[in-house]
């Protein structure tokens, strides 16, 4: 049902009037509560705030690059149109976050270790995933046949993501600089609930706002690549949205 | 296995009647290598220390810049599209491709290199390990590259994109062939590294020619 553009379009349109608000207002909380309201870090001070969207924005450019390898390979083995339409839509935001990632760390290691940059192996890691993320856009940009551009970026995605694993791992064989992550999903987290739960709320709420954002560009994409159809013109010509 | 040597022929005698898309990967190779005794500094230590980054990435882009025109010729004769409609996956006239092109471009830049890595002031012990890592690497990097190859084929800017596109496919690669002429360059014990190389080298092999043949079909629109 889903894989039917015109059904993701009506499905899409009852969803996003609450997501929206949703997405935002938890962002907000998350951000507001780790921002003013959590407690300072005993050895980093208020530094450590940055955490609020740099953890964040690094596990949403992460993920969204794993969508785009499980909808490249439902746009090249089973052809999904609207798998098509996801690796268009997820790309964009993907990228920024993974910028936001660079510039947030980059920030954050200037009062904590004393450099904007080093090539430690998280960072190096991100850095790449912004550049597999630009191959992919790049690579629609310049194939003309949407579907075919969606295919071969589709293609481009799936052998990034087994890159971002190796890549993940022979980087950490470069000597490592970067804390260890704190939120761990199976066993104890080691920060501190009162800063963990609004960080939780941060990043529900930027995944939420991610997804938004995938959702009103597949719409559009949709719109654009089902101009010629009945259904896009008779909503076209009662004005609806 | 017929299949595989035949077309293994038809590849080695059509690169070997265009001399220069053999050659120019090697001289490429030689002439950026030189280029950075003269950027850096011809100072032996100096250059000696980075010798293991220069010469991976000079062979690095020697054998990305040699996949530009990869599938064009066959493209434009339609030989690729003869292939592509066949009622199998081009897998093994795909493989036979790429041998041809390692052998012919990628295999050369390995001969040459321990002469380049004593140019670099690399010491003795660590020049075998120059050309084995390359001899692992840039098989690697020629199968690897030739997806980008595949998905660009029909394009007419190809060779930045490419770039764009392959550069951080290499990452891995990269790391652990310098890594390895650097440990040996450092007399440490670089049998692990290899074989980390060999594994990458194992697995662009199995999966690399299915991801190229994917490419092609996707590229000429089937």
């Amino acid at each position: 049902m889903l894989g039917s553009p015109r059904y993701f379009y009506t499905f899409s349109s009852r969803v996003l009037p609450w997501l929206t608000p949703i997405a935002l207002l938890t962002l907000a909380a998350g951000l507001v509560w780790g921002l003013a309201f959590a407690p300072a870090d005993y050895q980093q001070g208020n530094s450590y705030r940055i955490i609020f969207i740099h953890v964040p924005a690094s596990s949403g450019a992460l993920m969204g690059y794993m969508a785009l390898g499980v909808s490249g390979l439902v746009a090249v083995v089973w052809r999904m149109k609207m798998a098509e339409v996801m690796l268009k839509s997820i790309a964009p935001f993907g990228a920024a976050l993974a910028a936001i990632s660079l510039v947030t760390g980059a920030l954050w290691g200037k009062p904590t270790w004393g450099t904007y940059w080093q090539w430690d192996a998280r960072m190096t890691s991100m850095l790449i995933l912004l550049f597999m993320y630009v191959g992919v856009i790049a690579l629609q940009a310049v194939i003309r046949d949407p579907r075919q551009a969606a295919r071969a970026a589709g293609l481009l995605a799936m052998v990034g993501v087994i890159n971002v694993v190796i890549v993940k791992y022979s980087v950490e064989w470069v000597q490592t600089l970067h804390q260890g992550s704190t939120l761990k999903m199976f066993g104890e987290s080691t920060i501190d609930p009162a800063m963990k739960y609004p960080l939780l709320l941060s990043m529900l709420g930027l995944w939420l706002l991610y997804a938004v954002n995938v959702l009103l560009r597949a719409r559009t994409e949709v719109l654009w690549r089902e101009r010629r159809s009945k259904w896009v013109s008779k909503r076209v010509k009662e004005g609806e949205h | 296995m017929n299949t595989f040597r035949a077309a293994l022929g038809r590849e080695l005698l059509v690169l070997w009647r265009s001399p220069a898309e053999i050659i120019n990967p090697l001289f490429f190779f030689v002439m950026v290598i030189s280029l950075f005794p003269l950027a850096i500094s011809p100072k032996p230590e100096l250059l000696a220390t980075v010798a293991p980054g220069v010469l991976w990435v000079a062979a690095l882009l020697a054998v990305m810049l040699s996949l530009d025109g990869l599938f064009r010729r066959d493209q434009e004769s339609g030989v690729l599209d003869m292939l592509l409609t066949a009622p199998v996956i081009p897998v093994v006239p795909v493989l036979a491709k790429l041998l041809a092109h390692w052998l012919l471009t990628g295999l050369p830049l390995v001969l040459i290199s321990p002469l380049l890595g004593h140019m670099l002031q690399l010491p003795d012990g660590a020049l075998g390990t120059v050309m084995l890592s390359l001899l692992l690497g840039t098989p690697a990097l020629t199968i690897v590259g030739a997806i980008g190859a595949a998905l660009t084929v029909g394009l007419n800017r190809g060779g930045i994109l490419l770039a764009v596109l392959v550069l951080p496919l290499y990452i891995p690669v990269l790391i652990f062939g310098a890594g390895a002429v650097s440990a040996a360059a450092g007399g440490a014990n670089v049998g692990g590294i290899l074989a980390i190389l060999g594994a990458l080298l194992a697995l662009t092999i199995s999966l690399g020619p299915l991801a190229v043949s994917a490419g092609l079909k996707i590229s000429s629109g089937n």
